[in-house]
């Protein structure tokens, strides 16, 4: 035994001698201190290393077997919705591989609007991690785009017509508007051309960029450390050896802990992919089972799920302002929706990072913006003319939520140092 | 910065010049790429003209022909709807076709060559959804007990009446687009082409 110890402690003072494998190792794993008390909001980091994992190799899969195709086939179908179709019908195994891409790219959002409530909770984009946030806020729009040019393959229905709208919402800005929008599309039309172009972006423009600002994310984690639910900084009190008193190593205690929140997911997941991959409409809409039509609008278009917040803020802009229409206002609403995140560590000025020491006026505002937030992504899914149990008119509803949306992050220099904040421990607590 | 020993300020200069240059040269090889995401040449020839027959079009029938990838729609409209057009002009955003959305002889009440033959280009002027047909009058539309008959656009209820004129306090900006178009005969209609071409 001990020789082929002797052996393979060889093979790897081979390697380290070349390559950096045991200080990785060691820098990111074995030797990475993680405060203590890590708690439930703490699995969504790696889920979402999983979910990415899950994605890529589905997609390689896919483009095995998919067509990026708008000419119409000898039965009158296009080539792009009839190799999905065969993907589902004839490849084998094809349907669970669709069905996991499509279940992934919802999951995907799950699991990420989970990870960036964490964030906002413990304050986790506080100095010195604006740029973990950053890079965060990067991969999200990344995602958002990665969805999005995704959505248009299946070339159904809804992927004709969501590209047709999200495309003309550029055709808003004043003066390049116009072409900018057919420069995005390559044709006066969403058609062919575009089609190619966003299955370039799909599966290789956006995961590239994805996965660089993934690495550039967790380099950024691992330099400075992990926040943690009390907020408090572990490297202030170091022992001896210079290890944080509240550290423990990544593995083997989170990595075994992130495998428990592995096979919990991957049960939900699972049941899913096998028992409601459409997820009742929202995660495969039903329109989206007819070919596109570039003639006919479906009587009710909407985005997925995940976009419909920022939906509602966009059609919430009804007037137009500064001699500029309503609609480029709308634009703006939507744009800005997203990248407000990014100036939160800038917008925060409370003298805690955690909402455990964190006053009343605090939990309420935020309670009441995710509340607000839920409203308005069931909203967007939603007819304009939508309303609350058939009498409270959806829209005035969207409206205010969206005013409040922006005033909560605009006004919180304000009542972030203005809030009763409890005195932070000085090291960790264990709830 | 000062020149001294340490810093060689001739050869600093040449190191500024050249990745100045560098930039420059990076820039123009950017050029090709964008451009290429540009309408291809096919593209832009693919935009030809399309003859349509309109005689088995009866009065408040509506057809769909495709032209240039759009839906383009020609109605056939009765006295009874041309006669409720006139009506709600203050209900309109553009009831005099002020913008420049149709051809100079479009410019009318009807927004038409012929009165009743309407021919528009059937994308809101919003972000591009083609609104559905809502020809029945009244509360049985589900609209408004007093619609008059127009369309309606299932993306962000825009609502624009039987010429395409857009109703007021919506999103969409602008009346419906007319397209370039002519007559070849009593019955025949050219799209995309018309007397000054």
């Amino acid at each position: 035994m001990s020789k082929v110890n002797a052996m393979l402690q060889g093979t790897l003072d081979w390697v380290d001698a070349r390559f950096p494998l045991t200080a990785n190792w060691k820098a990111h794993l074995a030797e990475y201190y993680a405060p203590k008390n890590f708690n439930f909001w703490y699995f969504f980091g790696s889920l979402a290393m999983l979910v990415l994992a899950i994605q890529v190799i589905t997609g390689i899969f896919l483009t095995m077997h998919y067509k990026p195709d708008a000419a119409l086939n000898a039965s009158g179908v296009p080539v792009a919705f009839a190799s999905v179709e065969y993907i589902m019908r004839d490849v084998p195994w094809g349907w669970l591989i669709r069905y996991m891409h499509s279940t992934g790219a919802s999951a995907f959002f799950v699991v990420v609007y989970l990870h960036m409530f964490r964030g906002l909770l413990y304050g986790s984009y506080r100095k010195p991690r604006e740029l973990i946030w950053l890079f965060g806020i990067g991969i999200f729009l990344c995602l958002m785009g990665e969805a999005f040019f995704g959505y248009l393959l299946p070339w159904g229905q809804m992927s004709f017509w969501g590209a047709q709208v999200i495309v003309n919402l550029f055709s808003a800005i004043p003066l390049i508007g116009n072409d900018l929008s057919i420069w995005l599309r390559g044709d006066y039309v969403v058609g062919d051309a575009t089609l190619n172009r966003f299955f370039a972006f799909h599966v290789i423009a956006m995961p590239l960029v994805l996965i660089g600002l993934v690495g550039a994310h967790i380099i950024a984690l691992h330099e400075v450390g992990s926040n943690n639910p009390d907020g408090v900084e572990i490297k202030k009190k170091k022992d001896a050896n210079g290890i944080p008193l509240d550290g423990i190593p990544f593995h083997p205690y989170y990595s075994v802990k992130d495998i428990v929140g592995v096979v919990v997911f991957l049960f939900v997941f699972s049941i899913i992919v096998f028992f409601m991959p459409e997820g009742g409409g929202y995660f495969l809409e039903y329109n989206n089972f007819f070919p596109a039509d570039p003639l006919v609008t479906p009587p009710h278009i909407a985005p997925v799920w995940y976009f419909t917040p920022y939906y509602s803020l966009l059609r919430a802009v009804t007037y137009p302002l500064f001699g500029i229409d309503a609609k480029f206002w709308g634009v703006v609403a939507m744009g800005a929706g997203t990248l407000i995140f990014a100036f939160l560590p800038w917008l925060d000025r409370s003298p805690v990072k955690s909402i455990r020491y964190r006053g009343p006026l605090t939990k309420w505002l935020l309670g009441i913006w995710v509340v607000g937030f839920f409203i308005l992504g069931f909203l967007g899914t939603k007819d304009p003319a939508y309303k609350f149990f058939g009498f409270i008119p959806g829209a005035p509803i969207a409206q205010l939520l969206s005013v409040y949306y922006f005033l909560f992050f605009l006004t919180m220099p304000v009542w972030s140092s203005l809030d009763r904040c409890k005195p932070e421990p000085d090291r960790v607590t264990m709830k | 910065m000062s020149c001294d020993d340490t810093v060689d300020c001739g050869r600093r200069r040449l190191l500024v010049a050249t990745a100045a240059a560098g930039g420059v040269a990076g820039v123009a090889v950017a050029v090709p790429f964008v451009t290429s995401m540009l309408p291809s040449e096919r593209a832009k020839a693919a935009g030809a003209p399309v003859e349509v027959d309109i005689s088995k079009l009866g009065p408040g029938q509506m057809m769909t022909v495709e032209w240039r990838g759009k839906p383009v729609w020609i109605i056939n409209r009765t006295k009874e709807m041309l006669d409720s057009m006139a009506k709600i002009g203050d209900q309109l955003a553009d009831p005099k076709s002020d913008k420049n959305m149709q051809p100079e002889y479009a410019k009318n009440d009807t927004r038409s060559i012929k009165p009743e033959i309407l021919v528009a280009v059937g994308i809101c002027t919003h972000l591009g959804c083609s609104p559905t047909e809502k020809f029945k009058t009244g509360a049985e539309s589900g609209i408004d007990p007093n619609w008059p008959g127009g369309f309606i656009c299932p993306c962000h209820g825009s609502t624009f009446d039987l010429a395409g004129r857009v109703y007021k306090s919506k999103p969409a900006p602008d009346n419906l687009e007319i397209p370039p178009h002519m007559y070849l005969g009593d019955a025949k209609l050219i799209i995309g082409e018309d007397k000054k071409a």
